[in-house]
C-alpha cells in the first residue's frame, strides 16, 4: 500500500489507499439437502487522490499493478469534483472488538450441522416445508493510509446463520425465515428456529381483513423492510443538504413521536456492522438521529461534512467500492418497556407486519410506503387469528411514527445493521380483497 | 499479473486430471467506469479494472465453488471446490448433455471504454443542465455506468469459449419538493456499449423535469381495484416480475409442488397471451451467444396462447425435470456460480390499439414507468413512475405515482387485451439470490388489466 501511495504523490498533491481483502465461506442448504459449499476470496485496492485541487478515484482487484491505478486516478481528476475537504489526519479510537479469530476456526462439518439442525426442527413443525438454509464464515482485513500520516487497520470475522422456508398449496405460497449475524461464532441456532416456529404458527390459519384503518405492530423484520430505508435517508446529510429530505428544517423539532429514539451506533463490541473507524478512517462514535422524537443529528461523510459545514460524524461508507457517501453504520432504535403479549393484548381489530412487500418502491423520498403484506397476521381481541393475504398498507413514515402507541421491550439485530423491538403504530391504511 | 488467457490454458490441463463428476473454471477480465451527478455537481468519477476467475466442482450432486483474484492461489482453489463438492455430494450428479463447444466470439461492435471521458461527461453535463433549466428542482440524479469484460470458460468436457460484452447504463431522476412533500420523475436506460443511443434524449430529459414538478400538484388515488392499462415499459417490468421469475426453473426443480403449479400445458392466461424470452436478439442487453455454463442462447416460448409451453433452465434443472437446457444458466461474475436467469423476457403484440384498450372503461387508471417491482411468486408488487385516471375511455388528470400489487395467477388471468405495440426496456437490471444488477430487457406493448389492486388511502 505505501507504494502506491507514494507513487500517487508522485503525481498528486494527496493520496489516500483503501484497501480490502476478504474470504468468505458459506455452506447452502437447498430444498432440505446439502447442496453448495463455496469460498469466495477478494481483494480491492482504492486510490482516491487530489489533483490540481480535485478528486480522482480509482478501484482495482490487482495491488501489484500500481502504475495502472494511479493513471486510472490522475484520469479521473481531471473532471472530478472540487476537493473541498482535506483527507484526515491521524485519528483517536474506541476500541470496538471485531474478530474473534474462533469464527476462522469452526469446521465445515460444524456448519453444516448447525444448518442440518435448522432444517430439520422446520420440517418437524411442518412436514410440508421445503428449507434454504446455511451458515458463512467471513474475514475480512480493511486498511486505510493517507498522505496526512492516517493509517487505520482493522480485522474484522462474522458468524451468519439463516433459515428460510416456503410451504406451497396450489397457487397459495408461504415464506418463513430468519438470521443471526455475529462477529463471533454463533454455536446455538434455537433463536433462528424458535421464529420461524413462530411464524409457522400465526400463519397456520388464514384470517378475513377488511379495507380500513387500523393500528398495526411492526415486528423487528417489518421494521427492518418497512420504516427503515425512508428514515435512513431522510438522515443523511446529503440529502438534507440537497433539500430532499423532509427533515431538512427540522433540526431540533418534535417532528416523531417521543417515546421515539434513534441512534447511529457501530461501537458495540461483536457485531456484524462494528468497527473502529468508518470507510474514510474517521472513528467511529455514537451519533442520536432522534431523541424523545426530536430530530438531534443528520450523518456525514468527509465530503458533505465540508459542503454543510459541519464535521463527519463516521459516517464515510463505500458501498461497491466507489467513492465514500453518508451511510449509516448501524441504527439503534432504543426499546421500550411493553411486551409484545401486551401490545397484542391491547388492540381489537389490527395487523401485525412481519414482512412487508414493495415497502422500498414507492417514494421513499417523501417518507410515503405502500406495500404488499407477504408475511402479517390479523389480531382479533387481542388474540392472533391467522394470516392475511390479497392486503396491502399504505401510509406515511413521519404520520405512523408521529403517533405511536408502544414500542416493545423486544429489541433484537436484524440484518446485521439493524437493532430494533417491535413498534405499535396506532393506525395504518390497509386494502384488501 | 499474467493474462488470463495463460491461466486458462494452465487450468485445462489441471481440471482434466481431477477425479471428480464434473469440473469448470471462468475467468473473467474487465473495466468499467462511472460518473454521478447529484445537483449540478459531478461528484463521482471513477474506473475500475477487475480480474478474477473461478472453479466449480460437481460430484455426487453437491456443488463446490471457489473464487478468487488473486492467481497465486490457483491449486488451493482447486481444492477447495473440490473438497467442498466432495462434502456437499451424497447423491448422483444429473446436467443435461450439451455438445462441447470451443468457440472464440467476435468481440462486441461498441466499447465504450474507447471513448473519453470527456466525451462522456459533456453528453451527461447537458443533460444536466437542460434539467435545471427545465424546472425549478430540490435535486437530480444522473448515474452513468459503462463496462467491458471478457470472459473464458472451460469445462471437464473439453468446451473452451471466450466472449466479450459491453454494456451501458444511464438513469436520469429529476427530484421536486415543496413543504415536506418530494416527488420524482425518472429515465433509465441501457445498450449493449452503443454510446450513440444514448443520444439525443434532450427532450425526454426536459419532461422529467417537468414531470417531477406537476406530480407535487397531482392528486393520489384512492385505493382499491381498477381496470388498469400498462404502458410497454411497466408491461415489461411486469412480465419480468410476475411470471418470468416463476419460470426461472431453480424454483421449481426441487419442489413438487411447484412442478404441479408450474405444469406444462396448464392455462395461464387468455389465448392473446404469448410470452418469450429470447437471448438471441442483436442490441439488447440481455443477449448473449453462450451462458455461463457454454449452453448456447436460445429463444424459449414460456406462454403460448394463455398455456405453459416452456421453462428457463441450467444444465442441471433441465435434467432434473427431463427438458431440453435453455441457455439461462448466467452469472454477473466471477465471485458468483450462474444461477437461472432471464435474458430478454417479452409479451408478444396482439392487435388491439390503445384507444380500444381505454374503451369501456368507466373509471380505471393508465400506469406508465417505473421504479421498480419484486415477486414472491404468488404475490408481486411493482411501482409505477405516473399514472393518470381514466374516466369513461378518456385519459383524466395526473396522479401521483401508484403501487400495483396482487397476485400473479388471478392477474396474468386478467389481461383482457394486449396491443400492436411492443416496446424494449433497456434500463436497469435484474437481481435475484445476491446478484445484482445482471443486464436483461424486458418488453410488452401495452396491456389491459381488469381487476388490480392499487395502493392508496
Amino acid at each position: 500500500m505505501e507504494h502506491i501511495l507514494k507513487l500517487a504523490l508522485e503525481r498528486a498533491e494527496a493520496a489516500e489507499v483503501f484497501s480490502v481483502t476478504d474470504e468468505e465461506i458459506p455452506v447452502e442448504f437447498e430444498a432440505n439437502r446439502l447442496k453448495h459449499i463455496q469460498a469466495k476470496q477478494s481483494s480491492i485496492v482504492a486510490l482516491r487522490i487530489i489533483k490540481d485541487g480535485r478528486i480522482g478515484y480509482a478501484v482495482s482487484t490487482d495491488s501489484d499493478e500500481p502504475e495502472g491505478l494511479v493513471s486510472m486516478a490522475v484520469e479521473t481528476a481531471q473532471f472530478g469534483m472540487q476537493a473541498k475537504y482535506e483527507l484526515p489526519g491521524p485519528q483517536h479510537y474506541l476500541p470496538v472488538q471485531t474478530y474473534d479469530p474462533a469464527v476462522e476456526l469452526v469446521s465445515l462439518e460444524e456448519m453444516v450441522k448447525l444448518s442440518q439442525e435448522m432444517v430439520d426442527a422446520a420440517v418437524k413443525a411442518n412436514p410440508e416445508i421445503l428449507c434454504d438454509a446455511g451458515a458463512g464464515k467471513h474475514t475480512a482485513s480493511i486498511s486505510i493510509i493517507n498522505s496526512n500520516g492516517l493509517e487505520a487497520h482493522c480485522r474484522s470475522s462474522l458468524f451468519t446463520l439463516g433459515l428460510g422456508g416456503s410451504v406451497i398449496r396450489g397457487t397459495d405460497m408461504l415464506f418463513v425465515g430468519d438470521s443471526l449475524y455475529s462477529s463471533r461464532p454463533v454455536v446455538d441456532a434455537g433463536p433462528v428456529i424458535s421464529n420461524v416456529k413462530r411464524q409457522l404458527e400465526w400463519a397456520g390459519s388464514q384470517a378475513k381483513i377488511s379495507s380500513k384503518s387500523m393500528p398495526v405492530i411492526f415486528t423487528p423484520h417489518g421494521v427492518e423492510n418497512a420504516l427503515i430505508a425512508p428514515l435512513a435517508s431522510a438522515f443523511s446529510g446529503k440529502m438534507v443538504l440537497e433539500g430532499a429530505s423532509p427533515l431538512k428544517n427540522r433540526l431540533g423539532q418534535q417532528v416523531f413521536d417521543p417515546v421515539l429514539n434513534i441512534e447511529d451506533d457501530a461501537t458495540m463490541n461483536y457485531q456484524a456492522a462494528s468497527s473502529p473507524f468508518d470507510d474514510e478512517g474517521i472513528a467511529i462514535r455514537v451519533t442520536p438521529l432522534i431523541r424523545a422524537g426530536v430530530v438531534e443529528n443528520f450523518y456525514y461523510d468527509l465530503y458533505t461534512a465540508a459542503l454543510a459545514g459541519a464535521s463527519s460524524t463516521g459516517n464515510g461508507n463505500r458501498s461497491g467500492g466507489g467513492l465514500p457517501g453518508p451511510g449509516v453504520n448501524a441504527l439503534v432504535v432504543k426499546p421500550g418497556d411493553t411486551s409484545f403479549e401486551e401490545m397484542l393484548a391491547d388492540i381489537k381489530e389490527g395487523l401485525i407486519i412481519e414482512h412487508l412487500m414493495g415497502a422500498d418502491q414507492g417514494n421513499i423520498l417523501g417518507g410515503e410506503f405502500s406495500g404488499n403484506v407477504l408475511l402479517g397476521y390479523k389480531i382479533e381481541n387481542g388474540k392472533i387469528a391467522g394470516r392475511v393475504k390479497n392486503t396491502m398498507v399504505h401510509g406515511n413514515v413521519y404520520d405512523l411514527l408521529n403517533d405511536l402507541a408502544a414500542i416493545g421491550n423486544d429489541a433484537r439485530w436484524v440484518g446485521g445493521s439493524l437493532y430494533t423491538p417491535s413498534i405499535y403504530c396506532r393506525s395504518i391504511a390497509v386494502a384488501a380483497e | 499479473m499474467p493474462h488470463i488467457n495463460d491461466i486458462a490454458l494452465e487450468l485445462k490441463k489441471i481440471i482434466a486430471a481431477q477425479n471428480v463428476d464434473y469440473i469448470e473454471a471462468r475467468l473473467e477480465s474487465g473495466r468499467s467506469c462511472r460518473l454521478g451527478y447529484r445537483g449540478r455537481e459531478l461528484e463521482t468519477v471513477a474506473e475500475s479494472a477487475s480480474t478474477g476467475g473461478n472453479i466449480r466442482v460437481l460430484h455426487r450432486g453437491g456443488w463446490g465453488f471457489a473464487s478468487f483474484n488473486r492467481f497465486d492461489g490457483l491449486k488451493t482453489a482447486l481444492s477447495r471446490a473440490v473438497e467442498g463438492a466432495r462434502l456437499a455430494g451424497s447423491g448422483s450428479s444429473r446436467l443435461a448433455g450439451t455438445e462441447p463447444v470451443t468457440a472464440v466470439l467476435p468481440k462486441p461492435r461498441h466499447n465504450p471504454q474507447l471513448l473519453t471521458l470527456k466525451e462522456k461527461k459533456e453528453l451527461l453535463d447537458g443533460y444536466n443542465d437542460i434539467m435545471w433549466q427545465q424546472a425549478p428542482l430540490n435535486t437530480s440524479f444522473i448515474g452513468y455506468s459503462d463496462g467491458y469484460k471478457t470472459t473464458l470458460f472451460l469445462n471437464s468436457e473439453g468446451s473452451f469459449i471466450e466472449q466479450s460484452r459491453a454494456d451501458i447504463n444511464l438513469r436520469i431522476n429529476a427530484v421536486a419538493g415543496k413543504d415536506s412533500t418530494v416527488e420524482q420523475s425518472g429515465i433509465s436506460l441501457g445498450t449493449t456499449g452503443d454510446f450513440n443511443q444514448i443520444r439525443g434524449l434532450e427532450k425526454n430529459v426536459a419532461e422529467i423535469a417537468d414531470k417531477a414538478v406537476a406530480l407535487l400538484k397531482a392528486p393520489r388515488a384512492k385505493g382499491g381495484e381498477y381496470t388498469v392499462v400498462l404502458d410497454p415499459v411497466l408491461a415489461g417490468v411486469f412480465t419480468h416480475e410476475a411470471f418470468g421469475h416463476l419460470s426461472e426453473a431453480d424454483f421449481v426443480y426441487e419442489n413438487e409442488r411447484m412442478r404441479e403449479l408450474m405444469t406444462l400445458g396448464k392455462v395461464f392466461g387468455t389465448s392473446q397471451l404469448n410470452i418469450v424470452d429470447d437471448g438471441t436478439i442483436p442490441g439488447l442487453r440481455g443477449t448473449y451467444h453462450y451462458d455461463d455454463e457454454g449452453v448456447g442462447a436460445r429463444k424459449t416460448y414460456l406462454i403460448r396462447e394463455g398455456k405453459l409451453v416452456g421453462r428457463l433452465h441450467s444444465r442441471e434443472t433441465a435434467a432434473k425435470m427431463g427438458e431440453e437446457p435453455t441457455g439461462n444458466a448466467r452469472a454477473i461474475s466471477y465471485r458468483h456460480e450462474p444461477i437461472v436467469r432471464m435474458s430478454n423476457t417479452y409479451i408478444e403484440p396482439g392487435n388491439a390499439t390503445f384507444q380500444e384498450m381505454l374503451e369501456g372503461i368507466t373509471e380505471g387508471i393508465y400506469v406508465k414507468n417505473w421504479y421498480g417491482g419484486t415477486t414472491s411468486m404468488e404475490m408481486f408488487t411493482f411501482s409505477g413512475g405516473e399514472a393518470y385516471m381514466i374516466r369513461n375511455g378518456k385519459l383524466g388528470e395526473l396522479l401521483k405515482p401508484v403501487v400495483l400489487t396482487g397476485n400473479v395467477f388471478t392477474t396474468l388471468m386478467n389481461i383482457d387485451a394486449v396491443g400492436s405495440d411492443l416496446e424494449m426496456n433497456q434500463g436497469g437490471g435484474c437481481g435475484k439470490g445476491g446478484q445484482s444488477p445482471l443486464p436483461v430487457s424486458n418488453g410488452s406493448p401495452h396491456i389491459r388489466i381488469r381487476k388490480c389492486l392499487i395502493g392508496g388511502q
